[in-house]
């Protein structure tokens, strides 16, 4: 006899299962995150309805959306400039044995360089600029994502392109349904690995040179050893995070992948 | 090497005087190809054959130029010709669905497209046009890599094993599929295999090859009637007239 699974019954379709599966964990890691601030009492480990409070009071002033804003402004930039860049030598090192051969020192080279020391460089350089500030983000990301494409331009098929040669189908169709396709998956591993590493390194950019921006809020409460409201501004930069994970992220995965079985 | 065109559409004239592969490692470079001289009439279905290895596939792919580092020179009849080719996996493009793959064979706007609903009919894979290749299996696949290689017209369609690790009824079925195509549309077809019946049930002509001193051994003319061909035992005694020496 076959037994309905008690999470998962027939009817019920595997997104809705899933949500259930996220909400449920959401929802037990801050009552465990409340029970240990009751049972702590320190004003340095708020509860999860401090922080909310916390996140209420500067989303009405309209400070979060700001900050969030300008940090998110930064991220955009720093990270469409990285992965153009990036894609640019991860493909050229792919397809070119004896740059690839010679350049690859250079990148192991910058992929090894702290995040730290290229913003600590660039704000020497440059000044505390906006420039210097996005700049030293796209670099910290720029080897990173080459690596990432240099697969991707490594593993083209050879087959493929014999096909689309002799089936003359030309520059541009073969870029678009040949070779495009087959660095699809590459670029969005790049640009899951880029988005998490850019948004870390922006805060840390914020924090040390800008005036506006997550980065400096957190800063700015390190200062006055506000930790609920250093709490509120990481938990809802990671909700924006989120929401461009699933909002954009994923989705365009899914469609990236809709042909395999 | 060279790549010329010249005399009357369809047509070849191959010559390559030497092909070696390049010494790699410890191995040594070795000659794969020595002494080649064909002519191919338009509208012949020419077959070659013989051992793996023995340099089959190399010559289709000096044909087709896909491997220029050679010496000799490859005739292709007519000024534009238009060469088709069929290879051992179906290369299909996975992330793209039957039709589109089918589709870009042709250049924009061609008015052939509306021929694939029609080809796709008589391959039989009406209904999976919209499919994904990799939902297919390798039988449909095949199917649907000759149909994208006839919708071309080619003048010339080379063939590299195409129905090779097929299940016998698949690739049985494939042939008779393939000598109607080629009978709808006659065309010039060098077929690669090292299927003795496969190769008598084809070919108008047999180039039999051998490994030993990597040129043509045999030049022979199928004497079997279009009915004849799909007589098993007119087609194996048939096989062992041509293939009488070993």
């Amino acid at each position: 006899m076959q037994r309905p699974s008690p999470l998962r019954s027939a009817e019920t379709p595997e997104w809705v299962s899933r949500l259930a599966w996220g909400l449920g964990s959401i929802v037990a890691f801050f009552a465990f995150w409340e029970v240990m601030a009751i049972l702590i009492q320190h004003r340095h480990l708020p509860g999860p309805t401090v922080v909310f409070a916390a996140m209420m009071r500067e989303a009405t002033s309209g400070e979060l959306l700001y900050h969030i804003g300008m940090t998110l402004y930064r991220v955009a930039i720093a990270f469409t400039l990285a992965m153009l860049i990036g894609s640019a030598i991860g493909i050229a090192l792919g397809r070119n044995g004896k740059a690839d051969r010679f350049f690859d020192t250079w990148l192991i080279l910058f992929l090894n360089l702290p995040a730290l020391v290229v913003i600590i460089l660039c704000y020497v350089w440059f000044g505390r600029t906006e420039l210097a500030a996005i700049l030293a983000v796209a670099i910290n990301k720029i080897p990173n994502a080459a690596v990432t494409v240099r697969e991707g331009a490594r593993s083209l098929s050879r087959d493929l392109s014999e096909m689309a040669h002799m089936y003359r189908f030309g520059y541009w169709r073969t870029l678009r349904h040949v070779t495009l396709p087959q660095l699809a998956p590459f670029f969005l591993a790049a640009a899951r690995n880029g988005l998490s590493l850019v948004w870390k390194i922006v805060l840390v950019v914020e924090l040390l040179g800008r005036s506006d921006g997550v980065g400096f809020q957190l800063g700015v409460y390190f200062h006055m050893f506000d930790v609920a409201m250093i709490l509120a501004y990481a938990l809802a930069f990671i909700f924006v995070v989120q929401i461009i994970e699933f909002g954009v992220l994923q989705p365009l995965g899914n469609r990236v992948n809709r042909w395999r079985r | 090497m060279a790549t010329v065109t010249d005399t009357a559409t369809g047509s070849l004239s191959v010559r390559v005087a030497r092909k070696i592969y390049p010494a790699s490692g410890q191995r040594e470079a070795q000659p794969v190809l020595n002494g080649i001289s064909i002519d191919i009439e338009p509208g012949s279905f020419v077959v070659l054959t013989g051992p793996s290895g023995c340099g089959k596939s190399t010559l289709l792919n000096i044909i087709a130029g896909l491997d220029p580092d050679f010496e000799g020179e490859v005739k292709l009849g007519g000024p534009d010709t238009h060469l088709g080719y069929i290879f051992q996996s179906p290369r299909l493009l996975p992330w793209r669905t039957v039709r589109e793959n089918i589709e870009l064979a042709l250049p924009a706007g061609d008015p052939r497209v509306g021929q694939i609903d029609d080809m796709l009919r008589h391959v039989g894979l009406e209904g999976f046009a919209s499919q994904y290749p990799e939902r297919l299996s390798l039988g449909m696949q095949r199917r649907a890599a000759l149909a994208r290689g006839f919708i071309t017209e080619p003048d010339v369609l080379l063939m590299d094993e195409p129905f090779v690790s097929l299940d016998d009824p698949t690739a049985q079925g494939l042939r008779e599929l393939l000598i109607g195509l080629w009978n709808r549309r006659p065309t010039t077809v060098i077929f690669v295999t090292h299927d003795r019946t496969e190769a008598v049930m084809l070919g108008t002509r047999i180039l039999r090859m051998s490994s030993a001193n990597a040129t043509i051994v045999q030049d022979e003319t199928v004497r079997l009637s279009p009915s004849e061909r799909t007589d098993r035992d007119k087609v194996l005694a048939e096989q062992e007239r041509i293939f009488r020496d070993g």
